[in-house]
């Protein structure tokens, strides 16, 4: 087993009450596995991706469980041990591909980051390494693209552009939080397929976070269903589209998009 | 790039003309006469004739102002009515004092305001930030000039780290430089202030957008990702502050230099408004507007280079 996820919970004490973001959330997934977690905005889904990426920025959130990683509890870690991990063995992409790249530095140089930050490979073959991750996210004409600025791109080639920057240090695990919301209905499709690649060719195992559960059915064969922080559902994915036994899961599908709601979802992209 | 360097050069040369002429004309308002000044109370009538027709005086003002300019244009700044030799030889020496105190006013500037304002950043909330923004406060409310006396007592009566007495460029580039540290310092202070509020500003601002989200996830430390990644773009505003702040520093100059006995430009400025000896007032006034706008447009050249995104506009 990959990741091991126990009792993971996040607990903000910002207010005059503590918040429960997520309460004692539990995961298994194996290596090169595909999982879903499929919830409404606020179900914190984002918040345990984030939790387990050790990327809450917030100094009133208070994080405790177990996440082990191929045995090491990423949870218990120090910040420097846990930099470790970080845009190495895991690495995440999000929702925002506008805004998540740094407006001020080049495409080339933030797809290369994560070799430089970790040292990895002389600095002669990051290039080579780092071309090739932007050719494996989809990014046609790597070479030309190395010295554009991130405004100059579309949303869908950020986010291929985020892609090759988390896979450049070849990780176990993607994170992919909400990657494809942002994004008009036909780039949502061809991304989904480059992760679906990404997994077969890489053997990358995808922990992909959605609101949409067809976007999740596109993609996982196996589902969790989030809810106030908690699971409230798990299994396979077309188990749960079937015979969904919680009527919020049935509520989630029921209110996939719709046609109308496709194209008034396209103004974004 | 060129339409934006032909842009500067226009808007260079409209803008010495309006700072020359508004100059001139102010010159013209105000009470006083250069012949008095120079000829004194006694002098007759005659003797004042012949002295506004050698200098040009009895020429229509706006004859005056084109034979000015005209002479301007070609290197010729015309002579000094009050100290009798042509006004490039007296300022010159004068000049490069005042230059090298805003400059020097400039660097401390940059080297007290970036560290302090990532200090206070990084520590926003806590006593380290809570203590300068008091200092930040009372730094920013006091004049350079008072501020300028506090130095000097402080730091050339008490702690005697140097003597109250002009040091010139020709006494050795170090001692020259020793001592224009300390009136640089009191034209630095209130602008560092501002600068460190302001870069607190922005790079709080950057911390929470979501480019920094991703260069945690790639592993960077809080510090790495703050060099990394937070500063250039916090300092894309604080560029333009600095900018502008240029003409401010070198007023204040101006200003600290009398606290300082600096032969500058400033003690030359005030007596030639009082004898009403424009020609060497206009030659001031016209340098710092020369110098003012060019470091505008080297500002402009960098923010764009700082940000990609203003490029192609």
């Amino acid at each position: 087993m990959m990741l091991d996820i126990r009792d993971l919970s996040v607990v903000f004490h910002d207010g005059p009450q503590p918040f429960t973001a997520v309460d004692r959330f539990n995961l298994q997934m194996d290596a090169g596995e595909v999982v879903g977690i499929v919830g409404e905005s606020g179900s914190g889904k984002s918040m345990t991706a984030h939790a387990l990426m050790g990327i809450i920025q917030s100094p009133y959130a208070e994080v405790t469980g177990k996440a082990l990683f191929d045995g090491t509890d990423l949870l218990s870690l120090s910040p420097r041990q846990l930099r470790e991990y970080q845009g190495d063995e895991l690495s995440i992409i999000f929702q925002e591909p506008m805004t998540s790249l740094d407006p001020t530095m080049r495409v080339g140089r933030q797809v290369e980051e994560a070799l430089r930050v970790h040292g990895k490979l002389p600095p002669a073959e990051r290039k080579a390494r780092s071309l090739a991750a932007m050719r494996l996210a989809g990014l046609p004409d790597p070479e030309n693209l190395w010295d554009a600025w991130p405004h100059e791109l579309s949303g869908g080639m950020r986010q291929r552009v985020m892609i090759a920057a988390a896979l450049v240090l070849r990780p176990k695990l993607l994170i992919a939080d909400e990657p494809t919301t942002a994004l008009d209905v036909t780039i949502q499709a061809q991304i989904l397929e480059t992760l679906k690649d990404i997994n077969r060719t890489e053997g990358v195992a995808i922990l992909f976070i959605s609101h949409d559960l067809a976007v999740v059915r596109a993609l996982c064969p196996r589902v969790l269903v989030m809810k106030e922080g908690r699971i409230v559902e798990s299994g396979p994915t077309e188990d749960i589209f079937r015979t969904p036994r919680e009527d919020y899961t049935r509520l989630l599908i029921s209110s996939r998009p719709t046609r109308t709601k496709l194209k008034g979802g396209g103004v974004h992209g | 790039m060129a339409k934006a360097i032909i842009k500067r050069v226009l808007l260079l040369i409209g803008t010495l003309l309006l700072v020359t002429l508004l100059a001139f004309f102010a010159f013209s308002v105000i009470p006083g006469d250069p012949t008095e000044a120079v000829l004194g109370m006694d002098a007759t009538d005659a003797q004042i004739a012949a002295f506004r027709e050698r200098m040009g005086l009895d020429l229509p003002l706006w004859q005056r102002y084109l034979k000015w300019l005209g002479e301007f244009v070609t290197g010729d700044f015309g002579d000094s009515f009050n100290f009798h030799m042509p006004v490039a030889q007296l300022l010159l020496p004068k000049v490069g004092a005042t230059l090298t105190l805003a400059a020097l006013a400039f660097v401390l500037i940059v080297v007290l305001s970036i560290p302090l304002g990532l200090l206070c950043a990084r520590f926003a909330g806590s006593w380290p930030d809570k203590v300068l923004t008091v200092l930040d406060q009372l730094a920013m409310s006091v004049p350079g000039f008072v501020l300028g006396i506090g130095i000097m007592y402080l730091f050339a009566l008490v702690l005697r780290w140097f003597r109250p007495e002009y040091v010139p460029l020709s006494a050795g580039l170090l001692p020259h430089l020793w001592y224009m540290l300390f009136p640089a310092l009191a034209v630095a202070i209130p602008k560092s202030a501002m600068t460190v509020r302001l870069l607190r500003g922005s790079v709080l601002g950057e911390l929470g957008q979501d480019y920094v989200r991703t260069a945690y996830s790639k592993g960077r430390s809080r510090s790495s990702v703050l060099w990394g990644h937070v500063l250039r773009n916090a300092m894309i505003p604080v560029v333009t502050f600095l900018a502008m702040t240029i003409a401010e520093i070198l007023t204040g100059s101006i200003v600290v230099e009398q606290v300082f006995g600096v032969a500058g430009v400033g003690r030359i400025l005030v007596t030639s408004i009082g004898n009403r000896d424009y020609p060497v007032v206009q030659a001031i006034v016209a340098l710092v507007a020369i110098v003012v706008v060019c470091c505008n447009f080297l500002a402009d050249i960098l923010y764009r280079v700082m940000d990609p995104r203003i490029d192609g506009r």
